[in-house]
């Protein structure tokens, strides 16, 4: 079934390959069905995940490459656990979203439908994969389509911030690479679980340049202060579709990362460098915060909010216990559907407007009372508002972070404070005020597709918001058993 | 009398040397240009047959001419490789030798230059090893200015005088493996440095420091590169691709052969000298190639710094030894083999579009998707496999060799291995800016062409090639491993 789940969108695309030139239109059907197929999947997936059933899940697994006299066997090894199959679902409904938000893309529409189905399997098989080499082959893989989608369908200077955010993340994962080859010499195997199962206790480096090589690529992709300046770039110049699956699911991979591999395999170093992280993660949330009030533009201001919001997950993380860690899990989902559906909301906007200027839209509510509501909504959402999801993910977040990094903590906090004044403001500015004669022949969300997009990621929302332990239950029955290990290692 | 009973142990070789001799007699008689084309071709197909005659009739492990060839798994691997290279170049000179009028002489000289290589794979004596690699050398001087223009006589020049001295240094090598060991024989010479005589270690390690310094110009490794960029850009496109893949394979094939059979490989109180003499070509290696290759803007150039760059990330599975384990020599085998592929697809392309708008300036390949969708996909894909992004067989390769290092448990190795991975960032740019210029730029005219159905059928096939040893890598790797293993 995971392997299912993983070629359906790599179907897809080989489908729009073969499609006919004049038929290109089609594309997006087929897009559509394919990733609709893959999200019914991973509801599917999700549903059939039993919390109370310890290790992995709906495990698919063979010998990929079988050169063990070599020194070099690779597994091909699919399995769920309640950490990735919250990410499996975020990746599925995402996905849909991004399709939907597409539909009016006309140039070159085969190419870009085929890639972006092409981003789902290789962003799906990062979440699924339970071998260090294999799951580097699928962060490696998420680079070419992400580079084209950029850098062809993009804005602005698109070619400059597609190439940014390449070698910033190859940067990034070289290390990784010679991180995950040095663990898998050391444990003789690049077997998740078994690696997790007995950590090694030296190797040929010391274990914190092992710790720091495979950090290098997580904190790049999740990202954070120091190593973030590629994110508002390739955001900004990203299609709309794109940018929400860079927001939604693409730095999802970076926190995802840090909890599957870093935490568990290294659990010594991770306690040795937790206030270093932490430290990290509140100057984030506040820088981030920071930057986000003075932006102009409404794109670059979302994608500065998703820094500030990531740091939270960073926080999260190194509080090291149970509590936050479920925290941080939580965020990566919440924030992949607000920050997603504000994306959604955003291209929207400039679909109408062709700006996104601050400056120059106001009073957009009266023209588009539908987007104008929506992205209140989302803008709550994000901000932190009770009964919506980011609430519940934020406070966990602290509640968890709280004990271990007071500072930090408290520090962070003001990321709240800022986030309701860069979201109230901007609403303020955008969306309320004297309508503007200039936009008076604006539409609001007329298209099918457009309010399907919506009104999805609104009810993911909704759900978390009101319940969260249809989440929390599955995050807990996979964040335990890591944080038992790390609390063991510590 | 008896050398003559054991000439099938040579076979392969022996067929290519009567091939180049027929092509030059049917190149007299006939006058019509593909004859002689079909006569290489059906040379480079009789001498696989042999070959693969040598596998089935079990001869593999068997020495013959005294000791000075071997028939073994490793001196087969390269004669398949270096045979289908060969057919390659072979074929697609039809495209590519617009500027050529010595036919006749170029394939002759072609499988001459094969042949000595084959030999070469399979030696197992200085003094073979020393004839048949300046064989080699000297044709390929030939075949690098056999296009009579300036730029291409200018190159054969270069590699000439290069060559010269790299061999006067490599027989010097060869003489200081000689005075100490008394013997010609890579056996004997390993019993020699087995014994680990801790007086002569000095001694040894200038002798293989000599030895490399004169095959480090067949390898292409720094500091012996220095011609690399202007004969690659000056000869015939064939032959650069000739030179590229199959002297580069054949300089790393002569190299682990005297390394591991010779010099004992991992075991001998000398191994982690020259490991680290090679970590160091590695690193300078590729950190040179790559730095020097962003700023080229002709593609042949550009190619001749990334092949630079390229065997830097080879020396580093040179580098890979430790005790008795033949994984670093298998890494080499397996990155040669996927890179003949690799840079087979990228030359033949680039020959396609020489061919078609007469310019090897990257900026004349924009919009090339358009324009020849076929070759821009099968040359983007070949460049990712030069950068290692997967599911490209480069990818593996590098995940292989960087693997070999670090089993090795030395931590310094480690260190090469972040010095190699943060090169391969740097090469991501120029590589991927060439896939970008085919791929976004707009093209200067709506000129479309298509390559001719031979070029089609090489290309596809070196594609297919890319991606089949990017999914399914199992089989090379196999074959790799047990060629290494035969070394020592």
């Amino acid at each position: 079934m995971l392997t299912a789940f993983l070629l359906l969108p790599i179907a897809g695309a080989l489908v729009i390959a073969l499609l006919p030139r004049d038929r290109a239109a089609d594309a997006r059907w087929v897009a559509l069905i394919a990733s609709g197929l893959a999200f019914a999947l991973s509801i599917l997936i999700f549903v059939r995940f039993d919390p109370d059933e310890a290790g992995y899940q709906m495990v698919d697994r063979f010998n990929w490459i079988r050169a063990g006299d070599a020194g070099f066997s690779v597994q091909y090894v699919l399995g769920v656990d309640g950490l990735s199959t919250p990410m499996v679902l975020l990746t599925g409904l995402l996905s849909v979203a991004a399709v939907l938000v597409s539909f009016n893309v006309t140039l070159r529409t085969k190419e870009y439908f085929a890639w972006l189905l092409v981003l789902e399997t290789a962003v799906a098989g990062v979440f699924l994969s339970l071998d260090l080499i294999q799951f580097f082959l699928f962060w490696e893989l998420e680079l070419i389509p992400m580079y084209l989608l950029i850098s062809i369908w993009g804005s602005g200077r698109k070619e400059y911030s597609a190439m940014k955010f390449l070698l910033y993340t190859i940067a990034g994962s070289a290390l990784m690479l010679v991180g995950f080859l040095v663990l898998g010499f050391t444990a003789g195997t690049f077997d998740i679980a078994k690696l997790t199962a007995s950590p090694p206790t030296e190797a040929a480096i010391p274990l914190a340049a092992i710790f720091w090589f495979i950090m290098a690529a997580f904190l790049v992709k999740l990202p954070v202060f120091p190593v973030h300046t590629w994110l508002p770039d390739a955001h900004t110049d990203a299609p709309t579709a794109v940018s929400v699956m860079l927001a939604g699911v693409l730095l999802k991979m970076g926190g995802y990362g840090i909890l599957r591999i870093v935490l568990p395999i290294l659990p010594q170093q991770a306690h040795d460098f937790r206030v270093l992280l932490a430290g990290i993660a509140g100057f984030s949330v506040i820088y981030g915060a920071l930057i986000t009030l003075r932006q102009r533009d409404l794109k670059r201001l979302v994608a500065y909010s998703s820094v500030s919001h990531m740091g939270y997950v960073l926080l999260g993380i190194a509080a090291l216990g149970p509590v936050g860690l479920s925290g941080a899990a939580l965020q990566m989902f919440t924030h992949g559907t607000i920050t997603g559906l504000l994306f959604i909301m955003v291209g929207l906007v400039y679909d109408r407007a062709h700006t996104r200027q601050i400056s120059e839209l106001s009073g957009l509510m009266h023209r588009m009372p539908l987007i104008g509501v929506v992205m209140v909504v989302a803008g709550l959402a994000a901000l932190g508002l009770p009964g919506l999801s980011g609430f519940v993910a934020e406070v966990t977040v602290f509640l968890g972070s709280l004990g271990p990094h007071p500072a930090a903590t408290i520090f962070a906090v003001f990321g709240v404070v800022l986030a309701a004044g860069y979201i109230l403001w901007t609403v303020q500015r955008v969306f309320t005020g004297p309508p503007n004669e200039r936009w008076a022949d604006l539409t609001d969300a007329n298209q099918w597709w457009e309010r399907t997009a919506m009104g999805g990621m609104l009810v993911a929302i909704f759900v978390v918001g009101i319940y969260p332990r249809v989440l929390t239950d599955v995050i807990q029955s996979g964040i335990d058993p890591i944080a038992a290990i790390v609390q063991r290692g510590g | 009398m008896d050398s003559l009973h054991q000439l099938h142990h040579i076979a392969p070789a022996a067929t290519l040397l009567v091939g180049a001799a027929v092509v030059l007699i049917a190149d007299l008689a006939s006058n019509r240009r593909s004859d002689v084309q079909w006569l290489a071709l059906l040379t480079l197909v009789v001498a696989t047959l042999m070959a693969c005659w040598q596998v089935l009739a079990g001869l593999p492990g068997e020495s013959a001419l005294g000791g000075a060839v071997i028939v073994d798994v490793f001196g087969l691997y390269f004669t398949f490789l270096l045979l289908a290279v060969a057919a390659a170049v072979v074929i697609v000179s039809s495209d590519g030798l617009q500027r050529v009028e010595q036919r006749g002489e170029f394939y002759a000289l072609l499988l001459t230059s094969t042949a000595s290589m084959v030999l070469l794979a399979q030696a197992q004596d200085l003094i073979l090893i020393f004839v048949a690699l300046e064989t080699t050398s000297i044709v390929q001087f030939v075949l690098a200015g056999i296009a009579r223009d300036d730029r291409s006589s200018e190159a054969g020049l270069k590699y000439l005088l290069t060559g010269a001295i790299s061999a006067a240094v490599l027989l010097y090598g060869f003489a200081f493996l000689f005075g100490l060991a008394g013997t010609t024989s890579l056996t004997g010479i390993a019993a020699f440095v087995g014994a680990g005589a801790e007086e002569t270690r000095l001694a040894v390690i200038l002798a293989f420091v000599l030895v490399a310094a004169g095959l480090g110009f067949k390898m292409a490794i720094v500091p012996f590169q220095a011609w690399v960029p202007d004969v690659y850009q000056g000869s015939p496109t064939p032959v650069t691709t000739f030179l590229s893949v199959a002297s580069k394979a054949g300089g790393f094939a002569i190299v682990l052969r005297i390394f591991y059979t010779g010099l004992g490989g991992g075991d001998t109180f000398v191994s982690e000298d020259w490991a680290k003499m090679f970590a160091v070509f590695a690193a300078v290696s590729m950190t040179f190639g790559n730095v020097a290759a962003i700023q080229q803007t002709d593609a042949k150039r550009l190619l001749g710094y990334s092949s630079i760059a390229q065997a830097g990330n080879i020396a580093v599975g040179l580098a890979a030894v430790a005790g008795g384990s033949t994984l670093g020599a298998s890494a080499v085998l397996f990155f040669l083999g996927t890179y003949a592929a690799t840079n087979l697809g990228v030359f033949i392309s680039v020959i396609a579009v020489s061919k078609s708008i007469g310019s090897d300036d990257i900026r004349d390949y924009a919009g090339l998707l358009r324009r020849s969708p076929g070759v821009a996909l099968v040359l983007s894909l070949c460049l990712l496999s030069l950068t290692g992004i997967p599911p490209t067989a480069g990818f593996l390769a590098k995940v292989y060799v960087f693997n070999s290092a670090v089993r090795t448990g030395q931590d310094w190795l480690v260190w090469l291995i972040v010095v190699a991975v943060l090169n391969t960032a740097i090469s991501a740019y120029y590589y991927l800016r060439w896939a970008r210029i085919m791929i976004l730029d707009e093209p200067r005219d709506t000129l479309t062409f298509r390559p001719t159905l031979t070029t089609s059928g090489l290309l596809m096939l070196a594609g297919a090639g890319v991606l089949f040893f990017g999914l399914v890598p199992t089989p090379l790797i196999e074959a790799a491993r047990r060629a290494a293993e035969t070394l020592v």
